[in-house]
């Protein structure tokens, strides 16, 4: 049953909050030892919440629109009383005195938070693997991880554990993991969804948004936590798009450029697209163009430069967002002689391996005598990036790319080879320097028989029409992700 | 010291007197229980985010302003260090783009002193160190007090254009008058709400090349100010001339034992690894908001001693004392009313150490008058304004209540007359001497008849006495 429906027979006193999430508690406790999506499950807040959703409808009220809806998220969002790790050690112990703002808006909206999901530690990676608490695997394939950072869930609502979570996108976080379990994920424009609250990778890029199982759970998400927050200083001053009216408009008109460089279609693009993902675009851009969009070829030329960029970026703004893990105020202390040897010695016990790498590449380019060649460099592709978006948009209304290079990966794979795994990410990762929306639309199989998915891109501000591609491409696809336990 | 040159830059912090904290809604308050004053703000909790204070903004601004600095479009950079009392482990402040760029500051004596910027920065916490005598290295614990930790601060970066101890007691004391003014601070040192670090070089008189600058930490007070320059100096003067050079460090002043002491050598000097703040947006003024800005400023210490020194006709450094002591309304208003500008500016000085009290223009203008007029003595007038310092009144009726009554001029000449009679050899020395000899003599023969009178006589009038008498041997 979509978000939806769910939310639909609550509001009408059909059917209990509780019988939902007791429902998904139980779908919970059948997979969750196999696939392991959550860090924790709160089990009793989320029948207690249940109950006062059912007790609003009772009193003739209405909860919302998100009524009695389960909604997981990830682990680096706070959550008051409630542990908060980020999938790491650093943050043993730590419960946040304060919710973040997405979580005070799903409580508006009447959802009910099912649990926290696995991530990659500090959202740094792409198969949550990078865990401190051991890998999510992938519900379509259990020898493949679910990709990241955002595995924990994506994976939660490809198993039907909850019909609906948050997770946070830097470099295609939301994107990739959606992309490679076959469901629905979003990385809105940035500044759309508050940031407040959530533990900060790299904040400049961060950004909150929905997984769900089909394009219209993921709108009525999306409206649900985006808009205008005055803690978040980088946050738009609009209010939430309306994207639930317009998902039925189709795509007749439209402008649509298949950015070729990320595609593995161009001559200056990138290598190591498979065949069957560019398969499966091909035959996206053909049900776009069935629908009466302008299909064509666009040129996106520093999007190739995206990557590198993005790997000085994100760590250097990482290394200075992470120097707050100190063992001082909260999480992990590992004593010592002195202060410093006790800063030390936290974090070295506290972070892993990549979380490390990155602290030091970030700390490398913000360094005397080498910021210019690094930081300012990258800053100056981000900016060519910028443009050579604003390019392209003179001359379309979207942009099509796929959302990974290749289908789920096994567990294990690229995990010892970090430059193998950030390529994972090309495709994903000019949206997050440009600060636009993009997200992943499941398109068919590949020959594994793995999900696929599709990337539609808009400019800034752009979900509605994204979102009416999506909705088209949903539907030539065969309609709404399944999941295991939707059959 | 002869042949040397002392060149001072002063980099300054002060305390914001905003309500709430440059980047948080938490209180901005001196004093309170530890760790009362904080949110996930400026405790710098993970998800926390910075929000900028526009009340700071303003403050910064009537700052820029008083010190003649263009205000200007900035951005905020992250200072990454890691210290227990700094909660995110990096400090945002101002760095490539500060809201204020050059300007400068007049000193009393007319003379400007370079202003390189003044940028906007949040506070740290404050350590306590337990044990060990409070020193950090023989500490067995320390606790961390983050009330202090958001806290607005403006930092003036001042140029390299003071040359003594004096003339950094100088900046510093007309910058905080400035700041108290224009209501951006208290500028209490005691409080540590302004804080000064003070760069110091030496050189040959007449090199023009600056010497290597050690930067002196930990000053509390103007007096530490003027002893820690003093020092550093005469240290650095110590090393050349004994075939040593001066190297360059970060030197904490010791109170107690009047030395300044190594805190950190050049090499050990952190990499700040500044970069933009990604979690706020850079600030652009806009100049309709500088006008306003600008319009509701009031009037600054150094236009109020002008326009005192005008009315006055004296040097406007000679009218510091009563513009610090915020007298010059006061003693413009007597002098409107056409008090002698002399006397008024002797009594604010003198007299009224403690501020007006009761005091008003008019009963001051009428005080004058009788003084001038003869009506009191000079030593009645002091006892008379006291009263109506304390209390206000009319000063006729006052004087009355002390039975303070003009003496009659016959009177006193008598009484000189009398006293020149019985102390012929100290006449002779009044009529022959010099004029050195001749003052001597005068005040003798006026503390007589002071002494005489209780004080009741005028001094002024027993001098033109004497001066008569001595003409018309």
């Amino acid at each position: 049953m979509s978000a939806l429906s769910l939310a639909a027979s609550v509001r009408s006193g059909e059917r209990s909050a509780r019988g939902i999430v007791e429902e998904h508690l139980a779908a919970i406790a059948d997979g969750e030892g196999e696939i392991h999506a959550f860090n924790l499950v709160t089990t009793d807040a989320a029948l207690e919440r249940a109950d006062r959703v059912d007790a609003v409808v009772a009193q003739g009220g209405d909860p919302g629109p998100l009524a009695g809806v389960p909604v997981a998220l990830k682990d680096n969002m706070c959550t008051r009383g409630v542990p908060t790790t980020c999938g790491s050690l650093i943050l043993d112990g730590w419960r946040p005195p304060y919710d973040a703002t997405v979580v005070e808006r799903l409580d508006a909206a009447g959802a009910v938070i099912i649990g926290k999901t696995n991530m990659d530690e500090f959202a740094m990676g792409s198969s949550t693997e990078n865990s401190a608490f051991g890998p999510t695997l992938n519900p379509r394939d259990t020898t493949r991880v679910p990709g990241g950072s955002s595995g924990g869930s994506a994976a939660a609502v490809a198993a039907g554990f909850t019909p609906l979570s948050l997770g946070s996108d830097t470099g295609g976080s939301i994107r990739q993991p959606a992309a490679l379990c076959g469901v629905v994920g979003v990385k809105p424009t940035y500044g759309a969804v508050s940031r407040y609250g959530l533990v900060a990778f790299a904040s400049s890029l961060d950004q909150i948004g929905p997984f769900a199982r089909n394009v219209a759970d993921a709108a009525l998400l999306l409206e649900a936590v985006a808009g205008h927050d005055p803690l978040d200083s980088t946050s738009i001053p609009v209010s939430a798009p309306d994207l639930l009216g317009v998902l039925d408009r189709g795509v007749e008109g439209l402008r649509v450029g298949i950015i070729e460089e990320i595609s593995g279609s161009g001559p200056t693009g990138l290598e190591g697209f498979a065949p069957d993902v560019q398969s499966r675009l091909a035959e996206a851009a053909e049900a776009l163009a069935a629908a009466g969009a302008v299909v064509e070829k666009a040129s996106v030329p520093s999007t190739v430069f995206g990557l590198s960029a993005y790997y000085v970026i994100a760590p250097a703004e990482a290394s200075s967002n992470l120097a707050r893990f100190d063992g001082v105020r909260f999480g992990l202390r590992v004593d010592a002689e002195n202060t410093v040897d006790m800063n030390a010695a936290t974090r070295t016990a506290g972070f892993g391996d990549e979380v490390k790498r990155r602290i030091m590449l970030g700390t490398y380019a913000l360094s005397a005598g080498y910021y210019d060649a690094y930081y300012g460099k990258s800053q100056k592709v981000r900016t060519l990036i910028v443009e050579d978006f604003a390019r392209a948009y003179q001359s379309f209304d979207l942009l099509l790319s796929p959302t990974a290079p290749t289908t789920a990966f096994p567990i294990g794979e690229k995990v010892d080879d970090p430059m193998l795994m950030y390529l994972n990410d090309v495709c994903t990762i000019p949206s997050n320097l440009a600060g636009h929306p993009a997200m992943s639309v499941p398109f068919g199989v590949g020959d594994d028989g793995l999900p696929v998915g599709v990337q539609v891109l808009a400019p800034a501000n752009g979900e509605p029409s994204m979102f009416r591609a999506a909705a088209v491409l949903e539907a030539a696809a065969g309609g709404s992700a399944g999941s295991r336990h939707d059959s | 010291m002869d042949g040397w040159e002392v060149v001072i830059g002063l980099e300054v912090h002060a305390e914001l007197a905003t309500a709430t904290k440059l980047f948080s809604g938490a209180r901005n308050e001196f004093g309170g229980e530890p760790n009362t004053n904080v949110d996930p703000v400026s405790l710098g909790l993970p998800g926390s985010l910075p929000v900028l204070n526009e009340k700071a903004v303003e403050l910064a601004i009537r700052v820029g302003l008083a010190l003649n600095c263009s205000v200007q479009a900035s951005e905020f950079a992250r200072k990454n260090y890691f210290y227990p009392d700094m909660p995110k482990d990096f400090q945002i402040s101002q760095f490539d783009q500060p809201i204020n760029g050059e300007g400068w500051l007049e000193l009393p004596d007319g003379r400007r002193i370079g202003i390189e910027r003044a940028h906007l920065e949040e506070d740290t916490g404050k350590s306590t160190h337990v044990g060990g005598g409070g020193r950090i290295h023989e500490a067995s614990y320390s606790l961390v007090d983050y009330n202090r930790a958001g806290v607005p601060l403006i930092e003036i970066v001042g140029k390299p254009d003071l040359r003594s101890g004096e003339d950094a007691r100088a900046y510093v004391s007309e910058l905080r008058s400035i700041l108290v003014a224009i209501g951006a601070s208290d500028g209490k040192m005691e409080e540590g709400s302004m804080r000064v670090d003070c760069n110091v070089s030496v050189r040959p008189v007449g090199e023009d090349e600056l010497g290597t600058r050690c930067e002196v930490k930990n000053i509390n007070s103007l007096r530490s100010l003027g002893r820690a320059v003093t020092y550093e100096s005469r240290r650095q003067v110590d090393l050349i001339t004994s075939g040593q050079k001066v190297d360059q460090q970060t030197r904490h002043w010791n109170e107690e034992d009047g030395r300044t002491h190594t805190l950190r050598s050049k090499e050990e000097a952190f990499d700040y690894r500044y970069f933009p703040e990604p979690d706020l947006v850079p600030v652009a003024p806009s100049a309709e908001w500088i006008d306003e800005i600008r319009a509701a400023m009031p009037l600054l210490p150094g236009e109020r001693r002008k326009r005192l020194a005008g009315e006055a006709g004296i040097q406007p450094a000679a009218a510091a004392l009563t513009v610090e002591r915020g007298l010059d309304d006061l003693a413009l208003a007597a002098m409107d009313l056409g008090a002698d500008p002399e006397r008024v500016l002797v009594h604010v000085e003198n007299n009224l150490a403690d501020g007006q009290g009761a005091l008003t223009a008019d009963a001051f203008s009428a005080l004058v008058a009788m003084e001038t007029g003869g009506v009191l003595t000079a030593t009645q007038a002091k006892t008379v304004l006291a009263d109506l310092v304390d209390s206000g009144g009319d000063p006729a009726a006052v004087a009355a209540t002390h039975g303070f009554e003009a003496m009659d001029t016959s009177e006193l000449e008598g009484l000189v007359d009398g006293l020149i009679a019985e102390n012929p050899d100290d006449w002779e020395a009044f009529v022959g001497g010099d004029e050195g000899e001749r003052k001597k003599k005068s005040g003798f023969f006026v503390g007589q008849i002071m002494k005489a009178t209780r004080g009741q006589a005028d001094g002024r009038v027993v001098n033109e006495i004497l001066e008569r008498l001595a003409d018309g041997v």
